[in-house]
């Protein structure tokens, strides 16, 4: 495909009261999104890793989401949902492609990878959860509040495995926050879901 | 044969109206059940008496094939009623339904055929009663395996989409709750194939022997009717459970919990 196509795309996209939704997102980009609590942000981050039945048509790379098998798209467009599961009794078990960040950068030692899934704190499964989606190597990143309920050091950490990650792989992000400092941080862009329409915001602080 | 009489069932049963008496006085709220339940025993089995006395004196594959479906269709509805949290609309019916006709039919007439060899084949003497008890043992292991499946499906939705949102495919995402469901389905009859003739004495075998026919031949009834069960249960348990976890996921591979009936 042309080098001119955006990394991500989606036209169209309906999902109960979300949509429509047309959106465009480049290789680098960290889109924030804010709105009121139960304004459909999740809703829309699922129907993009084609969890939900959704009306509309996205492309990755300019290949429509109809040639690419649903398991290969969520890999590629990796989704972290805001409560993390585990279903096997040890860390490392979930870890089939190894760990693509050091574990310290996020504040955690090797060792937790031996840990009964049991023994963690919320924080911890948290941290773990953005680690296994990261050993996947997704090339665009949806982040549903990723530091909810983390401590700021811990906010600080995720921060800049999120931004090292971005640099580094040219993945795209797209981060439901409501957190307008952290928002501050990170984005590049900025929208408001409400109403289900995304409506396009200044970040204060940015041009 | 020691034939019965009336006089005989009817002191059988006032056992049954002594124990709903005792149980008014506890007041357990149970006696009415009881002798609905009673009642309910002593119509069914003898109009099915009747049936069969009919059936199997005309001997014909008609008659022999009507009364199969109509117990296949009152088996599948039982399979439904007993999911709390079924597939909606006829899948909730059919899948169970398909499973044991797919694993019952297929068990009876393979019986009827290769190991009894009766002429002609569909001897309703031998059909029915063999239909009947692999329906019966069938229809408990689809409806357990099929109940464990959906609760699981339901319950354990965050792990399944976590699963599904790392990249597996459905019947990954799902293997493990399959697993479980097969194996809650398979469990009684392997249980009841274990502590047979040790723990107790199954039914079939206990009837043929009150009825006056040698034990070693009706212990060798009772192996033969234990193997078709064990296959017929595990036919139809993995029948459903496969069936039903397919349909559980979408073309794209979703989690469709909107395809099972809240209760």
């Amino acid at each position: 495909m042309s080098k001119a196509s955006p990394l991500l795309e989606i036209k169209q996209l309906r999902r109960l009261m979300v949509g429509p939704v047309t959106l465009s997102v480049d290789a680098g980009d960290c889109l924030c999104i804010s709105g009121p609590s139960g304004g459909g942000k999740s809703l829309l981050l699922r129907s993009i890793a084609d969890l939900d039945p959704h009306e509309g048509s996205a492309w990755l790379d300019g290949k429509p989401a109809t040639d690419i098998l649903p398991q290969t798209w969520r890999v590629q467009v990796g989704m972290l949902p805001p409560e993390s599961a585990w279903w096997l009794p040890r860390v490392r078990d979930h870890f089939r492609n190894g760990v693509e960040v050091a574990l310290e950068h996020i504040g955690l030692q090797d060792a937790i990878m031996d840990q009964p899934v049991m023994r963690l704190s919320s924080g911890e499964k948290q941290r773990l959860a953005l680690m296994r989606l990261l050993s996947n190597r997704p090339r665009v990143l949806l982040l549903d509040e990723p530091t909810a309920n983390l401590d700021p050091e811990n906010t600080q950490r995720v921060e800049s495995v999120i931004a090292e990650y971005r640099r580094a792989h040219k993945a795209a992000i797209i981060w439901v926050s409501h957190d307008m400092a952290q928002i501050e941080r990170v984005a590049n862009r900025y929208y408001e879901l409400a109403h289900g329409e995304l409506h396009s915001r200044n970040i204060e602080g940015q041009q | 044969m020691i034939e019965l009489s009336v006089i005989d069932l009817a002191l059988a049963a006032s056992l049954v109206l002594l124990l709903a008496l005792v149980s008014m006085r506890l007041q357990s709220g149970i006696s009415h059940q009881l002798l609905i339940a009673a009642v309910r025993t002593a119509v069914q089995l003898t109009l099915i008496g009747l049936v069969l006395k009919v059936i199997f004196e005309s001997a014909s594959l008609g008659w022999v094939t009507l009364l199969s479906v109509v117990m296949l269709l009152i088996a599948g509805r039982e399979v439904m009623a007993r999911q709390e949290r079924r597939f909606t609309g006829w899948w909730g019916y059919a899948v169970g339904t398909f499973s044991m006709f797919l694993s019952s039919f297929a068990v009876t007439v393979f019986a009827l055929i290769v190991i009894l060899g009766e002429d002609p084949w569909y001897t309703p003497q031998y059909a029915i009663p063999l239909l009947g008890m692999l329906l019966g043992n069938t229809m408990n292991g689809i409806s357990i395996a099929m109940d464990r499946l959906t609760h699981a499906a339901w319950e354990q939705r965050q792990v399944i989409e976590a699963r599904l949102m790392l990249g597996e495919r459905w019947d990954e995402a799902i293997a493990d709750y399959r697993q479980q469901a097969i194996r809650s389905g398979m469990i009684p009859i392997i249980n009841a194939m274990a502590a047979a003739g040790i723990v107790s004495l199954p039914g079939m075998m206990t009837g043929q022997i009150l009825a006056g026919a040698p034990p070693v031949e009706a212990v060798k009834y009772q192996i033969l009717i234990m193997f078709l069960i064990a296959a017929g249960t595990g036919l139809g348990t993995l029948a459903a459970v496969t069936i039903g976890s397919k349909h559980l996921f979408d073309e794209r591979q979703r989690l469709c919990l909107d395809r099972l009936r809240q209760p």
